[in-house]
């Protein structure tokens, strides 16, 4: 199986719903001739040309309202936002517009849409650079939102939102474009709304997404040195979450921890946290830990940035919390 | 096509209107817009707009009038057409109040609330249940529970330990110690608080005279070097009459009584570091003198703290004697597994009235039965008892 | 722009007839809507449209829905019928019921027909405008002949999205008429308190395309000006923008009264009612009777009356239909 960055298996699957499906476009900011701010769009502009690679203006409630209208009409999106801090800009259109027109209008329209970019913090870029925001678009009914963490699913779930009529937000990672991991050379789709176990265990469960993933699994294997069997269950989609597959894992285990790398406050990992406890009462052996970012704004020092985050340690401190290790 | 003209919420909280004043008289022409009349909310005086045009037909609520929303203030249609008696508008025949009250009441539909398949078959008691629970020395697995697919939860052990909320902890005084509890006094509270709130207890007492028990006991005593204790007597006796009263040597588990097919009685006795009651077992076959020689060994280990848990557990009934302490009579509380209890209290010379009406002094003892009223109805308690007052009283 | 009597000889008289029927069956179910919202049938948010029907009447007549696209605010019962919507499930929508265009879920400032392209009844001050825009993207992506008309207020026309959609749709040449109907007030305020310039079509220019200020108490005016601007963004794919001035007669809502404006103001605009300029311009070409227009307007009212029968007769939702349309459950 051929080893992908993150950043080609989203292109490929860009690419290859492109070519099966002529109603869909790529929309955005520094899309074409400069092929993509972390040119996850590279290539498309030469090969489809300006009318299907279509660079905007710097104007995100502009040019994701226009990606609405367009699938409100009968076209099939791919919205770019360079990263999700913009985003915010377009809130007003995502919210009110794109999650509610299929509700308000009694079922009268389909949007298959897509946005998409990278969400949370990378590295030095303080903190209107550096937010994590699954939990605007979480929260919000009449959206599907997948925060994909391997290459993988990103190539898998990508093509699924493609397809899908309803409107997608897709979260990545600036540092997770560079990633690599095996992509099969085959179609295949990777469904919205299922979790995956990406290292199974025993005595605790870790629930997780997107970036942090990797944390988690980098956790799970230094547990694993100290006898401590950790299964790590990667959501993959935030809405809908794949409940079924949740509440198995810590039927195994009896003891969870969620890691998000959001603030806590409101946050998904905190409404997972919420469910795991209301659906798993009586077979919890310890409170749910839930692994946030600090309560605060990221400041730009890399100490300090480092500090505010999720981290193997603060994973692993969590775990033996829950299974009662001093 | 008359037209007829309803008050309308002209505020947010308004019920009805008072018309102050018309502004359009009948045979006025109006347009929509025009201003009809000055109505009197419950905020202000407010302009009524014509919503309709046409000529004013009639006038139907004279200034001064109160009206409510939907009815009819006034007709507008065209010049010199016929009013009706004016109604309420055809499509307010039912005010909105009672439309309200008229709409099906919908079930609402709630996320799927049930427990999971995965943990159907699992213990389940909440964290406050088995907290309190321990708080009452009671064993939470014991405690029936009524939450969420048997759940046990405060409730339920609220109701299992008839008692309000929390213990209350003391205040702490100057001078206080703090005394470790022994895993033996960790037992004996549990056991019996278990068995306090969960039996539901109550009491029967009856005066015996004895005198004759103390003539026998002498003159067995007499006769022999073997010194036979009350103690042992009171087992006998209580033996021979339990085999008549079977329910009385019975245990409650869980929904069903266990009727025991040996009469297995156990004695209270103190220690210093708390109580205990070893068991003189199969009393229904056995002579007053061995019963009275399995108990004085008892005794013995009991004192030498020898005894293992084969002489003191699973008794079927249980006699605590708090004579030779000077007491003259007390409730105990019930032993589990047992049904019932045996309280002994002193003896000592009483005047009673005799069947001639003549006063007579005895030596008379008082025995109080502790009873759980979920196997021992109090009929059977009470024949049980009197059974052996007159076997006491009888001596034979 | 302004039409004179003595041009109506050039209009046909059907499309007259149609126009003045059109304007006059909104008033007639505005009339009722804001009466059945004072016996609180309906609730909410209420903005009605009496004073303003030239401009969806002349607008929405000149296009055709088979390949175009009409988009507007929330004062947007007036649309809805001249896309040709049913009375009745317009008013069956205001009332809640299930009957209505959106099964109750939309109300008065949410309509929508997407088979007759009418996309909305939008609640949000200027954010369907990009929305419209996107339909205009999918019209020259696929190379298709339609236009799009995009309703919004003079208070929209401040929003950053207003802007943004508009530089856009003139970069890119967009098939599309933006329509600003100036009531002359956002909300309470006066739009010469809001805006920097009073002549709101100047915007045209910073992107590039042609404005213009219209009569929107003279129908004629409004359907002469929208055919031009729709006719340039057909043939020539070019986006322009008309600020249609005109006059509502009642509040922004029906919890304002209206306080902030003067009686001989609205006395003036009601004095130049586009209904009745019509129906006097008509008849003194000879085009129609006072009987014709009788009858006409009983016609209206029993339209109204039938609608109103309707929505009062049909069902409430079922509870369980809340969790229905969040999403399409079908996948490409």
């Amino acid at each position: 199986m051929p080893e992908l960055t993150y950043r080609e298996a989203l292109n490929q699957a860009i690419d290859e719903e492109m070519a099966r499906d002529d109603r869909v476009f790529l929309i955005g900011e520094e899309v074409a001739l400069y092929n993509g701010a972390y040119k996850v769009s590279r290539g498309l502009y030469d090969k489809y040309g300006e009318k299907r690679v279509i660079d905007t203006p710097i104007t995100e409630g502009g040019f994701t309202g226009i990606g609405i209208g367009a699938a409100m009409a009968g076209l099939r999106p791919i919205v770019e936002w360079m990263t999700f801090n913009f985003s915010i800009q377009a809130l007003d259109q995502v919210i009110n517009n794109a999650a509610k027109m299929r509700y308000m209008s009694g079922g009268q329209f389909k949007l298959p849409i897509v946005f998409r970019g990278p969400n949370g913090p990378a590295e030095y870029l303080a903190s209107q650079h550096s937010q994590a925001l699954a939990a605007f678009y979480a929260h919000t009914p009449g959206l599907l939102v997948i925060a994909p963490a391997t290459p993988y699913d990103a190539k898998g779930l990508l093509k699924s939102a493609i397809r899908n009529d309803n409107p997608v937000i897709m979260m990545e990672a600036e540092l997770l474009y560079n990633t690599k991991g095996d992509v099969p050379k085959e179609e295949y789709l990777v469904p919205i709304g299922k979790a995956d176990i990406k290292r199974s265990g025993t005595d605790v469960t870790l629930i997780t997404f997107g970036k942090v993933l990797h944390l988690a699994t980098d956790a799970a294997e230094q547990l694993q040195t100290e006898g401590i069997s950790a299964e790590v269950l990667d959501l993959r989609s935030l809405r809908p979450l794949d409940e079924e597959a949740i509440i198995a894992s810590v039927a195994k285990t009896g003891r969870c921890v969620v890691i998000d790398e959001s603030c806590p406050v409101a946050s998904v990992g905190s409404y997972v946290a919420w469910l795991v406890s209301n659906k798993c009462f009586d077979i919890l052996d310890a409170q749910v830990e839930l692994v946030a970012s600090i309560d605060v704004p990221m400041p730009y020092n890399h100490r300090l940035e480092l500090a505010v985050q999720p981290s193997a340690e603060k994973i692993i401190t969590a775990v033996k919390k829950v299974l009662y290790i001093n | 096509m008359a037209e007829n003209i309803p008050m309308l919420a002209l505020s947010p909280t308004m019920e009805e209107g008072v018309i102050v004043k018309w502004i359009k008289q009948e045979g006025d022409t109006v347009a929509q817009g025009d201003v009809l009349c000055e109505v009197e909310t419950d905020k202000a005086t407010m302009d009524y707009e014509s919503p309709v045009e046409g000529t004013l037909l009639q006038i139907t609520a004279t200034e001064g009038q109160s009206v409510a929303i939907g009815d009819t203030i006034a007709v507008i249609g065209e010049p010199g057409e016929q009013v009706e008696t004016p109604k309420r508008p055809q499509l307010q025949n039912v005010s909105v109040d009672e439309e309200k009250l008229q709409e099906p009441v919908a079930e609402p539909i709630l996320p799927e609330t049930s427990v999971h398949p995965l943990l159907t078959d699992k213990p389940r008691s909440s964290p406050l249940a088995r907290k309190l629970a321990e708080l009452h020395g009671l064993d939470i697995t014991d405690i029936k529970g009524t939450g969420p697919n048997g759940r046990v939860v405060e409730a339920d052990v609220k109701q299992a330990s008839k008692l309000t909320p929390v213990a209350i902890a003391p205040v702490s005084r100057p001078g206080d110690e703090v005394i470790e509890i022994t895993p033996k006094r960790k037992l004996i509270a549990k056991t019996l608080a278990g068995s306090k709130f969960t039996s539901p207890h109550y009491y029967l007492k009856v005066n015996v005279i004895a005198d004759n028990l103390i003539e026998t006991r002498k003159k067995l005593n007499a006769d022999s070097d073997h010194k036979i204790s009350i103690n042992a007597f009171l087992i006998k006796f209580v033996a021979e009459v339990m085999q008549r009263h079977p329910v009385i040597n019975s245990s409650w588990q869980d929904d069903r009584i266990i009727q025991h097919g040996t009469i297995d009685i156990a004695l209270a006795v103190s220690q210093p570091d708390g109580l205990i009651a070893p068991v003189v077992r199969q009393c229904q076959s056995k002579s007053l003198t061995r019963i009275d020689t399995e108990l004085k060994a008892l005794v013995e280990k009991t004192k030498a703290g020898s005894l293992t848990s084969a002489d003191y557990a699973n008794s079927t009934f249980t006699i605590s004697n708090l004579g030779s302490f000077g007491i003259d009579e007390f409730t105990a509380i019930i032993n589990p597994p047992n049904s019932a209890i045996l309280a002994v209290g002193k003896m000592s010379k009483q005047t009673v009235v005799g069947n001639d009406d003549k006063i007579q002094i005895h030596n008379c003892m008082t025995l109080t039965l502790s009873c759980d009223h979920r196997i021992i109805d109090g009929t059977i308690g009470a024949k049980f008892l009197t059974d052996i007052k007159d076997m006491i009283e009888g001596s034979v | 722009m302004k039409a004179e009597t003595k041009d109506i000889a050039q209009y046909d008289k059907d499309l007259l007839s149609d126009l003045l029927r059109q304007m006059l069956l909104i008033r007639r179910f505005e009339e009722k809507t804001a009466q059945m919202y004072g016996l609180r049938k309906i609730g909410g948010f209420c903005h009605i449209y009496i004073g303003q029907e030239a401009v969806c009447s002349g607008a929405i007549a000149t296009v055709n829905l088979a390949k175009d696209y009409v988009i507007t605010a929330y004062r947007d019962h007036g649309h809805a019928l001249a896309v040709g919507m049913d009375p009745k499930i317009v008013m069956a929508e205001l009332y809640g019921k299930i009957t209505g265009c959106c099964r109750g879920k939309g109300g008065s400032m949410h309509l929508f027909d997407a088979a007759k392209h009418f996309y909305g009844g939008h609640g949000i001050v200027g954010s369907h405008i990009p929305l419209a825009t996107g339909m205009a993207v999918k019209i020259k992506y696929n190379n298709e002949d339609g236009v799009v008309l995009c309703f919004f207020g003079d208070g929209a026309i401040h929003q950053g999205a207003f802007h943004e959609a508009l530089n856009m749709a003139g970069l890119w040449k967009l098939p599309i008429v933006y329509i600003c109907e100036n009531n002359q007030y956002g909300m309470g305020t006066d739009f010469r308190r809001a805006s920097a310039v009073n002549e709101l079509s100047k915007l045209a220019a910073s992107y590039n395309m042609p404005g213009a200020r219209v009569d929107g108490m003279d129908v004629l005016a409004v359907y002469q000006s929208v055919t031009d601007a729709v006719k340039q963004a057909r043939e020539r794919s070019k986006p322009s923008l008309l600020e249609i001035r005109t006059y509502r007669y009642l509040g922004h809502s029906m919890s304002d009264p209206a306080a902030y404006r003067t009686k001989e103001e609205v006395a003036k605009y009601k004095s130049q009612d586009p209904i009745i300029i019509l129906r006097d311009m008509m008849a003194s070409a000879g085009m129609f009777t006072e009987d014709e227009y009788a009858v006409m307007d009983r016609d209206c009212k029993s339209i109204v009356a039938e609608a109103l029968d309707f929505a009062e007769q049909s069902q409430q939702p079922e509870i369980a239909t809340l969790y229905e349309d969040v999403l399409a459950e079908s996948e490409e």
